[in-house]
């Protein structure tokens, strides 16, 4: 069965992109624009990876990051942040919160996959 | 579908997000005017963080290059590193609308104004810079970050000389200790996926150290007690192994040992630091910005989730597809009525079931016509967005202080209707803040506070929406409309006006009072096309006003332009329709209270007020029960800020036509805003009032003026 990947940005048009090139590498792939509805939709359903911008209202992904991380079920689940080129800092609290590791915006599909086949 | 289709519907979502961020950061911009509070900041520096994302991702330079530093200043001023200044405010506004245009153009594919763009660029840069005690930070940073390497460098497990060269054959290669911390697993970095990395960059070779395993009943599963030693064999760059601990580095021991092998020159086994641009993943967005997209095949998805409140979980349909469905319950509705008609004349058992099944119908009907009529519906707020910003240019450039108070955004109306009440609300607003509101000065010496204020509210009142443009200014000066008005020749020189009825002089073609025109309110044409709009869309404006007070504009306007809360009305044997709207009251004429005046026209004496009378069967020519006036009654309309009685013979039932356009039908009649079809079948005429009233005064274009 292919993996679950939760996408999680507050851009339509980043989800589409990363929706995009996700399920042609024959992933399936669930959206949420920001972190309270990713939270909703992992603890009623299970994902095998977790995908999150870092700067999103409601709930910003290092804090998603760290609520799942609490959750039994996502202790070893897989979870990358999408950081940009300058925010250091962002990288290591995405760390600290439990972040698998993080994928470089702007990035191509070919890094996306790439770094995605790393942790899956 | 193709891989170039896929990404143009990706663009799409690009810029129309990008569109509505623009729209979040102007609002939210023009709201810091009044408190500068974290959350929308914050709001705002997201909106111009993602607009920068998705632009470098999808290859536009240009645009993610100059919100670079608009981002940059956000950044400081969420962080409270620089104050929130009206300048910087105005800086941002003027980079939105910057932005604005350079996204279109992109999107358009036309050129982008690179004139505009640096020159704003460079006004970025100079604030940038100007703030104390920080480092002058150019709008476009071209400088690729350094790889900071926070790995602890532990003293080798081994002396990597002893099995190193057996493994690595005299050839170049590096010998790494790696030792993770016990809860390095935690975050799933799983160290076989890391060599698995490593074994692509060159031949590995792995030797774990199981030493501090504990005993089975203390092992905790999830805690890592081994470590490793790696030996990789190649002329691999050290930056491309440490990339592959990056993720990990601080959460594990790690230390690289260079084997230069025999004569081979080491590669890259510099510190990092010395050769930051070849750290290819962490480059710029220049370098690695390709919109192609990898893999085809997924179907595009309506995207999820919420973006604006308008925006939230909406479809996009052609008008005419919802024309049509509308068109259709407009039919259903008629044939409902007419079987309702057919089943009350008959009485027999059965049918019973059949009036049952007739009410379920009824309910089902009107419940279906109400949810389609809503398609069309979009909230005022569509409207009002733009006035924030109209206010705040405007205000800065006339030197007026402003507050502008925005109530009732979400009450909705039909889209036709909302979009052509749009330019009229713009002129009243203009006009309210032109000519209406005073200067500072002016307004202290007055008594008043020297912050003005402009309210635009909106609310429903029975089946029509309200809309009111209020202002705290000085009012309208009766007596300069006055003398204005007698200058022009628009009333005679000894005419005796009501205070309403000079008022309502401001909507006659032509008339200005403003001493200078100004390029903000234009030249005096406005009013009366103001009013006409209005009126085209069977609505109605009012105005009143208190000198040194302000004044209030009000618009009543039908919810809807398909269906219309109508009166019939009976003229001998023809149903005409009203809308209710327009009626002011319903009186019985008395003969006594009727004055002829020279030319024919006949006046009725409401109160204090003489209003004319409409005849209906002269102007359509049909036969009435009575000529007489005191046989019929009078229903008296208001047009144009006028009142006028309408004689008919009997007032039928109120309710609610289905507006069936003559034009497409028949041809357009004049004074008939089109016809509906009745439950029984017959075809009545709906009565276009302001239309009606043109008509009749032209009919008596010889005789008197009616403004007299």
């Amino acid at each position: 069965m292919a993996s679950t990947i939760l996408a999680v940005d507050d851009s339509a048009s980043m989800r589409q992109m990363v929706n995009f090139t996700l399920k042609g590498a024959g992933y399936s792939v669930v959206q949420a624009a920001d972190g309270v509805e990713a939270l909703e939709y992992a603890r009623a359903h299970s994902v095998d990876l977790v995908l999150t911008d870092v700067n999103m209202p409601r709930m910003d992904g290092i804090t998603l990051v760290k609520e799942l991380r609490g959750l039994p079920s996502y202790r070893y689940t897989p979870m990358l942040v999408l950081t940009t080129e300058s925010s250091q800092e962002k990288k290591m609290q995405g760390k600290q919160a439990g972040a698998t590791g993080w994928i470089v915006k702007p990035f191509n599909p070919e890094q996306l996959l790439a770094t995605i086949a790393r942790v899956l | 579908m193709s891989l170039d289709l896929e990404m143009e519907e990706i663009f799409k979502i690009f810029f129309e997000e990008s569109f509505e961020g623009l729209d979040l950061m102007e609002s939210s911009l023009l709201n810091l005017d009044v408190n500068a509070d974290r959350e929308t900041i914050n709001s705002i520096f997201r909106a111009a963080h993602s607009i920068k994302g998705g632009a470098a991702t999808f290859g536009f330079m240009e645009v993610s290059n100059f919100t670079h530093g608009v981002e940059t200043l956000l950044d400081e001023m969420r962080n409270g590193t620089r104050p929130v200044t009206p300048d910087a405010i105005q800086l941002l506004l003027q980079c939105v609308d910057g932005l604005r245009e350079m996204i279109k153009a992109v999107q358009a594919k036309t050129p982008i104004d690179t004139q505009r763009i640096a020159t704003l660029s460079d006004e970025v840069a100079q604030l940038l810079a100007r703030h104390p005690g920080r480092p002058a930070a150019p709008a476009v940073q071209a400088a690729a970050p350094a790889v900071v390497t926070s790995a602890v460098v532990v003293p080798p497990l081994a002396p990597a000389a002893d099995s190193a060269p057996a493994f690595l054959e005299g050839g170049p290669g590096w010998v790494i200790q790696f030792q993770p911390h016990p809860d390095m697993l935690r975050t799933n970095n799983e160290p076989l996926r890391m060599f698995a990395e490593l074994e692509r960059l060159g031949r590995l070779r792995v030797t774990a150290d199981v030493g501090a395993v504990p005993p089975l009943e203390e092992l905790e599963v999830d805690a890592c007690h081994l470590k490793w030693r790696l030996e990789l064999a190649g002329a691999v760059e050290k930056h491309a192994i440490e990339e592959v601990f990056d993720w990990v580095d601080a959460n594990c021991s790690i230390s690289y040992e260079y084997c230069a092998g025999q004569g081979a020159a080491p590669v890259g086994a510099t510190p990092p630091a010395a050769e930051p641009a070849a750290v290819a993943a962490e480059a710029e967005p220049a370098a690695v910005a390709t919109p192609a997209a990898a893999a085809a095949g997924a179907a595009p998805v309506a995207a999820a989730g919420h973006k604006g409140p308008a925006d939230a979980g909406s479809i996009r349909v052609s008008t005419t597809k919802v024309d049509h469905l509308i068109n259709l319950v407009g039919e259903l509705v008629i044939t409902q009525s007419m079987l309702s008609r057919f089943a009350d004349g008959c009485s027999a058992d059965e049918l019973d079931k059949l009036r049952e099944g007739l009410t379920q119908l009824t309910r089902n009907t009107r419940e279906l016509q109400e949810s389609v009529m809503q398609i069309r519906m979009l909230p005022i707020s569509f409207a009002f967005n733009r006035f924030p910003r109209l206010v705040h240019d405007l205000s800065r450039k006339l030197g007026k202080k402003v507050e502008l108070k925005l109530s009732g955004e979400g009450t909705e109306l039909d889209k036709t209707v909302l979009e052509k009440i749009s330019d009229p609300l713009v002129h009243l607003v203009r006009n309210a803040l032109d000519h209406g509101l005073e200067k500072p000065e002016v307004r202290l010496a007055a008594g008043k506070s020297e912050t003005g204020v402009i309210e635009l509210a909106a609310f429903h009142e029975g089946g029509n929406i309200i809309i009111e443009v209020k202002d705290d200014g000085g009012g309208l000066n009766k007596a300069r409309i006055l003398s204005r008005a007698r200058e022009r020749g628009l009333v005679g020189a000894d005419a005796e006006l009501s205070e309403e009825q000079i008022h309502n002089l401001i909507f006659a073609a032509g008339f200005s009072t403003a001493e200078t025109v100004s390029d903000v309110s234009g030249r005096g044409v406005g009013m009366d096309v103001v009013r006409r709009n209005i009126n085209d869309l069977g609505g109605h404006v009012q105005i009143q006003s208190v000198e040194g007070h302000g004044s209030t504009i009000r618009i009543r306007l039908p919810l809807t332009l398909a269906i219309l809360d109508g009166q019939l009305v009976r003229v001998g044997s023809e149903t005409y329709v009203i809308s209710l709207v327009a009626i002011v009251e319903t009186i019985q004429a008395q003969r006594d209270r009727i004055n002829t005046v020279p030319g024919g026209a006949q006046l009725f004496r409401l109160r204090e007020e003489y209003i004319p009378i409409i005849r209906l069967y002269d102007l359509y020519g049909i036969e009435p029960d009575s000529r007489a006036i005191e046989d019929g009654l009078l229903v008296v309309v208001e047009a144009e800020g006028r009142r006028y009685g309408v004689l008919v013979d009997d007032l039928l039932a109120q309710q609610q036509v289905v507006i069936k356009s003559l034009d497409t039908n028949f041809r357009q009649v004049r004074g008939l805003a089109g016809a509906t079809i009745l439950g029984d079948g017959t075809v009545a005429l709906i009565v276009d009032v302001t239309g009606l009233v043109h008509v009749f005064n032209e009919s008596f274009a010889a005789g008197e003026t009616l403004a007299a």
